[in-house]
């Protein structure tokens, strides 16, 4: 097994009365894809963005990268990128006044086109964020989380209301930030979404994680214990067992 | 990490991404500039580009005396010589005219006595008469075959200086766009960049809480004195705008116009922390402009309102900035002369910005 570049130890988040998080401990590995997969509200977003150094969290440990999140948010900031649901991008500016913005936030100097390259944004380098399209705007958001040549991206729902052609496309994009050796944590309500891009998936419900393997292993399990399909096509996917572990079919967020 | 991170530097992209992000803005250069501008083209015009005041000559004067000749000269003084006594008394009754003089010569000393009648339907104007007057009478008096000056005659240079409509007007849109850039502009940025989750997105890079704000507040504080600057010089050379001690004086305005601005952003960021969405910052920021653009002696003297609103206005921070931009530009006065009004003008910063730092909200 490979070295663990994130280590999470008994985090709990708490809102008041409400706990967003609750005790969950997990690891990911240097070099893979790790997906948070679970319903709306179990925790997803909140748990990222305590690793993001975004949140402050009541307890537990959180190891980035060797960084301690308590001790050295900054260092932290440094080797992580970090795509957030539905933020948008300082007004007014063009998309590669946008890199070198965020260049200067992280004190290095970056060229906007080789960057916009890498995400085949180059003939939009003059327009604004808004103009883009849904894909073109999550390749976008993406470029943002590599300015910095980060060990570590993290991407929330990136390929959330886009089209199928637009959908594959990232997933493409994703693999060769992978392959080109970052680690990418990400999280979806796409089930064969994460089957094709995730080597390891942890499924949240409530705050709490009740299962982290392999998308084979989970499917090979279930089947294993005598689930099948209704339609016979195959014996089962992933989706199977998101529903079967969260029991839930619907949530409303 | 091989190179140690530089604040200076992200503040730096800050600034700059905003300051390209405003320039780009319609409404931050339709208030700053724009609006200024329109009120001053039409009261530069309204104004003619100087007061000017009509004097009737009585038919009796004396017209080969230097007093006349200076009178004639002036640029301030037309003189009326055409009209009967009759329709000349009856003008003056009226107000069209604004003194009749006559200047009798005479044996014994002093060789000229200078007779005025003014008018009580216009009094203002009868004022700036005299004024010219006892200027004139100041050098005559100071030639050497003339008897020695009389007391009542040493008028200072200061309230004989022409003061124009724009010399009033100026100041006053000056400090009512930086009232507006600063509050409405940080307002709707901190506002905008907090729903849309830039500033969120910001945290996530190593860049200090200090830098977003800092390098926000030098990209308008550069915008809005490139926009005092612009409106200074046009108001210079189109409409006769009196700059004293002229470059200094500019330099003391744009340090007067910083200073007000850096104030008026605490409003801004006050405005932006209690608004809860975009179209709730103009009525908020209204309140606090709209009663400053009205009171604080933008358009008119307060020295004209009844005595019971003055003291409302005496406690607005654009009175002080109008009153020591005028004081500056008009009668010279250096930043030292007008340290009342910068005093107030900081205290009224400690305040608002104590105020922000309670309400200021970051997501």
């Amino acid at each position: 097994m490979s070295k663990a570049i994130i280590t999470v130890e008994n985090l709990i988040k708490k809102y008041d009365s409400f706990t967003a998080v609750n005790n969950i401990s997990f690891e990911v590995f240097e070099g893979e894809i790790f997906g948070l997969l679970g319903p709306n509200g179990a925790g997803k977003t909140t748990t990222l963005e305590i690793m993001e150094t975004l949140r402050d969290k009541t307890s537990g440990k959180v190891i980035i990268h060797d960084f301690d999140l308590d001790k050295s948010p900054d260092a932290i900031k440094h080797i992580i990128g970090v795509q957030l649901q539905a933020a948008g991008y300082y007004p007014n500016l063009n998309l590669s006044e946008l890199i070198e913005l965020f260049s200067g936030l992280y004190g290095i100097s970056v060229q906007p086109m080789e960057l916009l390259a890498k995400v085949a944004l180059t003939d939009k380098a003059k327009a604004r964020y808004k103009e883009l399209s849904g894909g073109q705007k999550q390749r976008f958001s993406i470029a943002t989380t590599l300015i910095n040549q980060p060990k570590i991206i993290f991407l929330d729902e990136p390929t959330t209301g886009l089209d199928p052609q637009a959908r594959r496309n990232l997933w493409d994009l994703i693999l060769e930030i992978r392959n080109a050796g970052t680690t990418i944590v990400l999280t979806t309500h796409y089930m064969d979404e994460a089957e094709v891009l995730c080597d390891r998936v942890a499924f949240i419900d409530a705050g709490k994680i009740i299962g982290i393997d392999t998308p084979d292993k989970f499917i090979d399990n279930l089947v294993a214990s005598g689930f099948e399909r209704k339609k016979q096509v195959k014996q089962a996917n992933l989706e199977d067992v998101f529903i079967n572990l969260t029991g839930k079919e619907w949530r409303e967020d | 990490m091989t190179k140690k991170y530089s604040n200076t530097k992200a503040t730096l992209a800050m600034a700059k991404a905003s300051f390209r992000s405003i320039l780009r803005s319609p409404s931050a250069v339709v208030f700053s500039l724009a609006f200024p501008l329109i009120f001053i083209l039409v009261f530069g015009f309204i104004g003619g580009g100087g007061v000017s005041v009509d004097v009737g000559v009585d038919k009796g004067s004396d017209s080969q005396n230097p007093i006349y000749q200076a009178l004639k000269s002036s640029k301030i003084v037309h003189l009326v010589e055409d009209e009967t006594e009759s329709e000349m008394k009856s003008n003056l009754d009226k107000g069209r005219i604004d003194a009749i003089i006559n200047i009798q010569k005479q044996a014994t000393r002093p060789p000229f006595i200078v007779n005025v009648r003014y008018t009580k339907a216009s009094l203002e104007k009868g004022n700036i008469v005299k004024s010219v007057l006892n200027n004139i009478l100041y050098e005559a008096n100071r030639t050497p075959d003339a008897p020695p000056p009389v007391a009542e005659l040493r008028e200072s240079t200061v309230e004989a200086r022409v003061y124009k409509t724009i010399d009033f007007i100026l100041p006053g849109q000056l400090g009512f766009s930086l009232l507006s850039s600063g509050v409405f502009g940080t307002a709707f940025v901190f506002l905008s960049l907090r729903m849309t989750l830039v500033i969120k997105r910001f945290f996530a890079t190593p860049v200090k809480r200090y830098s977003i704000v800092l390098g926000e507040a030098i990209a308008r504080i550069v915008f809005s004195l490139l926009g005092a600057l612009f409106i200074i010089l046009i108001g210079y050379y189109f409409f006769g705008f009196t700059l004293i001690h002229g470059f200094v004086t500019v330099l003391e305005m744009l340090f007067l116009s910083a200073l007000g601005l850096i104030v008026f952003m605490g409003f801004g960021f006050v405005v932006s922390g209690i608004a809860k969405n975009e179209s709730s910052v103009p009525p908020i920021a209204n309140i606090i402009t709209l009663p400053q653009f009205l009171l604080s002696g933008t358009f008119f003297s307060i020295t004209a309102f009844p005595t019971w609103l003055q003291p409302i206005s005496r406690a607005l921070p654009l009175t002080y900035l109008n009153d020591a931009l005028r004081q500056v530009a008009f009668e010279g006065a250096t930043l030292m002369d007008v340290s009342h009004q910068v005093l107030i003008l900081l205290i009224w910063g400690i305040i608002i910005y104590a105020v922000a730092v309670k309400t200021f909200k970051w997501e």
